[in-house]
């Protein structure tokens, strides 16, 4: 069949879930955080197919580009708090990251 | 089965198949490289879907960054002992059914709702660089500069905690 709408949604969710599987099955942190930017292509996968199929005008690419902007945003943030996490456990495995203080 | 069709399987499978090695392999740095390949698959998709700017800007900001600000982060927090760094895993099969689950959930649901189609077909393929730009600064004026903050704010709170603290 020609491809549509669906085609991309169907898409979309399956990254999504692998993006899902990779957080929870991961455990070191920097693979958390590559399952983390899956979800969120997937979920701009979803804003640029209605923008196309579905009688959305061309803001669905503009909130597609705050997506990846921060993105961009928190795997930086989010990359300093593995650094830092690692100066204090010496490990970056999320099961052995279990107090508040040392 | 025209052109569009096999381009957008050929995407699919890449992005998929890449998706796949990334949260499976054993070995961190496949990882990483399985999610460039999965990032230029989702830019192939941009690119079928019109959206031409977003998908170069994908190309940009995912793979020259953020893939590259991920391959730094796995080589200092790991003890470079050995060649090459591996990772395990947790729980699969608990995760596999529950996943499993949700995109089955998901794909029929997407499978079998009726749409509404509003002649997407018909349109005609335009560039959307200048759009997105005008747009950017007359409807999303407010987002734009908040995201700009927002940036501004991540550079510096970033090097702020990564920073090395001084020997008192």
């Amino acid at each position: 069949m020609t491809v549509g709408l669906p085609h991309f949604l169907i898409l979309s969710a399956a990254l999504f879930g692998l993006g899902l599987y990779g957080i929870v099955t991961r455990r070191n942190a920097v693979m958390v955080l590559m399952g983390i930017e899956l979800v969120l292509n997937s979920a701009n996968i979803n804003f640029l197919a209605f923008t196309k199929y579905g009688g959305v005008t061309i803001a669905g690419q503009a909130v597609a580009i705050f997506v990846i902007i921060l993105a961009a945003c928190e795997a930086a943030v989010a990359l300093a708090i593995i650094l830092n996490i690692y100066k204090q456990f010496n490990t970056v495995n999320v099961d052995e990251i279990d107090t508040l203080r040392d | 089965m025209n052109l569009y069709d096999i381009v957008f399987y050929v995407f699919a499978a890449l992005t998929v198949v890449s998706a796949i090695v990334t949260v499976t392999t054993k070995n961190i740095i496949y990882a990483a490289f399985a999610l460039m390949f999965a990032f230029f698959g989702v830019a192939g998709i941009y690119a079928l879907l019109n959206a031409d700017f977003l998908a170069v800007t994908q190309i940009l900001v995912y793979v020259g960054g953020i893939l590259v600000l991920l391959v730094f982060g796995v080589m200092l927090t790991n003890k470079m002992t050995s060649v090459d760094i591996k990772t395990g895993t947790m729980q699969t099969l608990p995760a596999s059914i529950i996943v499993a689950a949700l995109i089955g959930t998901m794909w029929r649901i997407m499978y079998d709702t009726q749409w509404f189609n509003n002649g997407a077909q018909q349109q005609q393929i335009q560039a959307t660089t200048k759009t997105l730009g005008q747009l950017l600064l007359t409807d999303f004026l407010l987002p734009f500069e908040i995201a700009s903050v927002v940036l501004l704010v991540a550079i510096v709170g970033a090097a702020l905690i990564a920073r090395k603290e001084p020997s008192a």
